[in-house]
């Protein structure tokens, strides 16, 4: 199995820059450009450190990049870009693109992505991303050269349109289904999680009033006074700690969310089968009737009423000529149609195959990586704890000398 | 030597010499501070065991009052009374009116807003119950109102009411106005170191009211976040339900958040029980004591004025200013009462405020390590790893 890209090469985005210019348009715009860095992986034996190399892009491109690969791989539960807009901000986090916090959670969401691509053992691959990730100029030419926007299925955009599948394979139902509760479910989760921040950055922040209050009580007090006065700064000093706190919680929150939008990317493969599967369908069906078509004429009789069969009854037989003449098309159709069926089946087959071993290989990946998270997350509210006991403590010892 | 001292109360009423507390000069003070500061503690209150009682007319609550005591002023030396809160109320006013020159500790609110709050819930007959017990026992420990003969009957009489009637009808009869006053007379200006004490007060008292204010605001803060944590925890819950392998590490972060819910509401529980009525306290007492200030004024005016009355006539021959002498008396004895019980009152509040705030910290270490014992035990949960299949 050949290494993954990631292996050879260490991908970085490592800076974000604001940047004005022209759109299609010719007006102006503001947008946010992001420093793509590479270096090969030298073997540890070597002590010298090979050159970084360098190019910008802007999340436009990433997203050509992804829709690229969508197209291109739709057995492969492609990994998602950060959100384009913020969303689910509780109050003191701007909704603002351009506010430097959010550029700088959406530079570590990319640097993410590239990685995510980077060790897929398919998509890493692709020489396109590797372009992506090597060649500045020129690279947006070559992506649509490959003329992946053709191949997408327009069908695929209508997320809610319902294909009856008569012979649905109830492995992709049940995984459409459970990425439709996944997405709900995070979605529910982070917006609360949202308000729940809101509502604990409330409750720290008023106890910095204390701060003030007991200063000013103290300036009236003579034994009381000390005490008071630095418990007073203790107050200040648990105040002040939930911007980082939260600020922390952030990257949880991310992490979140990229779930979120991976229940997204398993939802296109399963709407990819389904559609593959509906496609197979129509084919058979299609060419069932053909040879059906086919039979009559060359019996002379009419099993299916058609229009073209009552008029020709109406107004006289066809010429046997004529009738020759359509079986003769018909049989090529059939032919066709015959050669078509298989090669979807295989395609479908095969599909199958390497969607569901991408699928496993996600799962997997999707346990360990949210169960780090919600390690990681227990360990945010153990130093949260902790720290609220080492203030509590000291503004005891405060109080205590009162 | 001491002069011979007029040692009747500042209403006039006479009072029996023996007991060394009854009269109001500072040696005695001292002696009894001094005995009160030590061991030799010789009176035990306790209010408790509130019990509800339906009559036709009404519905209320009485508290048991329980008195242990070794004093010669106690035909007993243990008694047992149940006593409801306009006892408590008609005790306060004989305090205030025959003890004009000291400070008398309040009480908790009278009236509560019918609808609001509920009276006979056991959050609000508790909060009550523990502040009629430290009104009790700041009476105890005072030198001077603990030998009251109005707290001696609140402790022992099996039939107050009828006390409280003899009373009434007692003073009708001598047609005495039972309020302490001494009718308009204004101070030109407060000695300075009342003056500083009425400042203080002030001030005091305004900062209680902004700590009152925060507190109350705090624990709104934190049941709004109660809320939000309560829709919170069972979305993971739900989450765990969709999981295979996830499915025991998300119900864990379920039913942590769910214990930490638990410890907050007990934090703003305590904060609403414990903490508030004491601030609360605190306020009414330095309002009362204000009032002190302000008689105290009165009483200086009083003195100054007849004092002003008696210079003006001069060439009279002198009469025995009595009167004069009295006020003089009064005023002094009105200072040196209140300089006590102020040195009291700031001690007794700096201990009562360390308490106060080491007990609110404490509540919050608490609620944290509640928190944290909660995260630490699951974190062994999420890292299991499960059998490899």
């Amino acid at each position: 199995m050949e290494d993954c890209l990631a292996k050879k090469m260490e991908i970085t985005v490592s800076e974000a820059e604001k940047r004005t210019g022209r759109n299609a348009m010719n007006m102006q715009e503001t947008y946010t450009a992001y420093l793509i860095e590479t270096r090969a992986v030298e073997s540890q034996n070597e002590g010298q450190c090979s050159p970084v190399d360098s190019l910008w892009r802007r999340y436009s491109e990433f997203e050509l990049l992804r829709n690229y690969l969508l197209v291109t791989y739709p057995h492969i539960v492609v990994p998602p870009l950060p959100e384009k807009r913020a969303d689910f901000v509780w109050h003191k986090l701007s909704a603002d693109n351009m506010d430097p916090d959010f550029v700088e959670r959406r530079r570590i969401g990319l640097e993410n992505f590239l990685l995510r691509v980077a060790s897929h053992p398919v998509l890493c691959q692709d020489k396109i991303f590797y372009s992506f990730l090597t060649q500045e100029g020129g690279w947006k030419e070559m992506v649509n050269e490959t003329g992946f926007q053709l191949k997408a299925d327009s069908r695929l955009k209508a997320l809610n349109a319902t294909f009856r599948v008569k012979n649905p394979d109830k492995r992709f139902t049940e995984l459409k289904h459970y990425s439709d509760e996944l997405q709900s479910v995070i979605s529910h989760l982070l917006r609360v999680r949202a308000r729940v921040a809101d509502r604990l950055y409330g409750v720290y922040k008023v106890h910095g009033n204390y701060g003030r209050v007991f200063s000013e009580w103290s300036a009236i007090e003579k034994e009381m006074g000390d005490g008071l006065q630095s418990a007073g700064h203790h107050m200040d000093v648990y105040a002040a700690s939930i911007d980082d706190i939260l600020e922390e919680e952030e990257h949880y929150a991310d992490q979140l969310k990229e779930y979120l939008f991976y229940a997204e990317a398993l939802r296109a493969v399963c709407r990819k089968h389904e559609l593959m599967q509906y496609d197979l369908e129509m084919a058979a069906q299609d060419l069932t009737s053909k040879k059906q078509q086919c039979e009559e004429l060359a019996t002379g009789t009419m099993r299916t009423f058609s229009l073209k069969g009552m008029t020709s009854k109406l107004f006289g037989q066809e010429t046997p000529e004529q009738r020759e003449a359509k079986i003769k098309v018909l049989e090529e159709q059939i032919q066709e149609g015959e050669e078509q069926l298989k090669s979807k089946n295989l395609e479908g087959r095969d599909f199958v195959k390497s969607a569901w071993a991408d699928i496993e290989r996600f799962k997997e990946q999707k346990n360990h990586d949210l169960k780090e998270a919600l390690i990681s997350y227990a360990v945010m509210q153990i130093s949260m704890c902790k720290k609220g006991i080492q203030v509590w403590t000291n503004a005891k010892e405060c109080f205590s000398k009162m | 030597s001491f002069p011979k001292q007029d040692l009747s109360l500042p209403n006039g009423t006479p009072v029996d010499t023996s007991s060394p507390a009854s009269s109001s000069s500072l040696l005695n003070r001292l002696q009894l501070d001094d005995d009160l500061d030590g061991e030799t503690r010789d009176l035990f209150v306790t209010v408790d065991d509130p019990k509800k009682h339906v009559c036709t007319m009404e519905t209320y609550i009485t508290y048991r009052v329980t008195t242990k005591t070794t004093r010669a002023e106690f035909d007993l030396p243990e008694y047992s009374v149940r006593r409801r809160y306009q006892d408590f109320d008609w005790l306060r006013n004989k305090l205030e009116e025959s003890q004009p020159t000291h400070l008398i500790p309040p009480l908790p609110e009278k009236f509560v807003v019918k609808g609001v709050v509920d009276r006979f819930s056991e959050e609000f007959v508790e909060t009550r119950r523990k502040a009629l017990d430290k009104f009790l026992k700041r009476i105890t420990d005072h030198p001077v109102l603990s030998f009251n003969e109005h707290f001696n009957v609140f402790l022992t009489a099996k039939d107050l009411n009828a006390y409280k009637k003899q009373g009434m009808a007692l003073l009708s009869k001598m047609g005495e106005s039972v309020k302490y006053v001494t009718g308009g007379y204004k101070l030109r200006s407060r000695p300075l170191e009342f003056a500083a004490i009425g400042e203080y007060l002030d001030t005091f008292s305004l900062k209680l009211g902004t700590i009152d204010r925060i507190a109350q605001r705090i624990i709104k803060e934190q049941l709004e976040y109660l809320v939000e944590l309560r829709e919170y925890g069972p979305v993971y819950s739900t989450w765990g339900g969709l999981e295979v392998e996830l499915s025991e590490p998300l119900e864990g972060v379920s039913a942590c958040i769910g214990n930490c819910c638990t410890a907050l509401e007990e934090l703003s529980e305590d904060m609403t029980e414990d903490f508030l009525p004491v601030l609360r306290e605190y306020i009414l007492y330095s309002e009362s004591m204000k009032n002190v200030l302000k008689k105290r004024d009165q009483v200086q005016a009083e003195y100054e004025a007849k004092l002003e009355a008696v210079a003006l006539k001069k060439e009279d021959r002198p009469k025995v200013p009595t009167d004069v002498e009295k006020c003089q008396d009064r005023v002094e004895c009105f200072n040196a009462d209140l300089k006590a019980d102020m040195e009291r009152w700031q001690n007794n509040k700096r201990q009562d405020f360390r308490q106060l705030l080491m007990g609110m910290a404490d509540k919050n270490i608490q609620y944290y390590e509640k928190c944290l014992t909660a995260w630490e035990s699951i974190i062994p949960l999420l890292q299991d790893k499960p059998e490899t299949k």
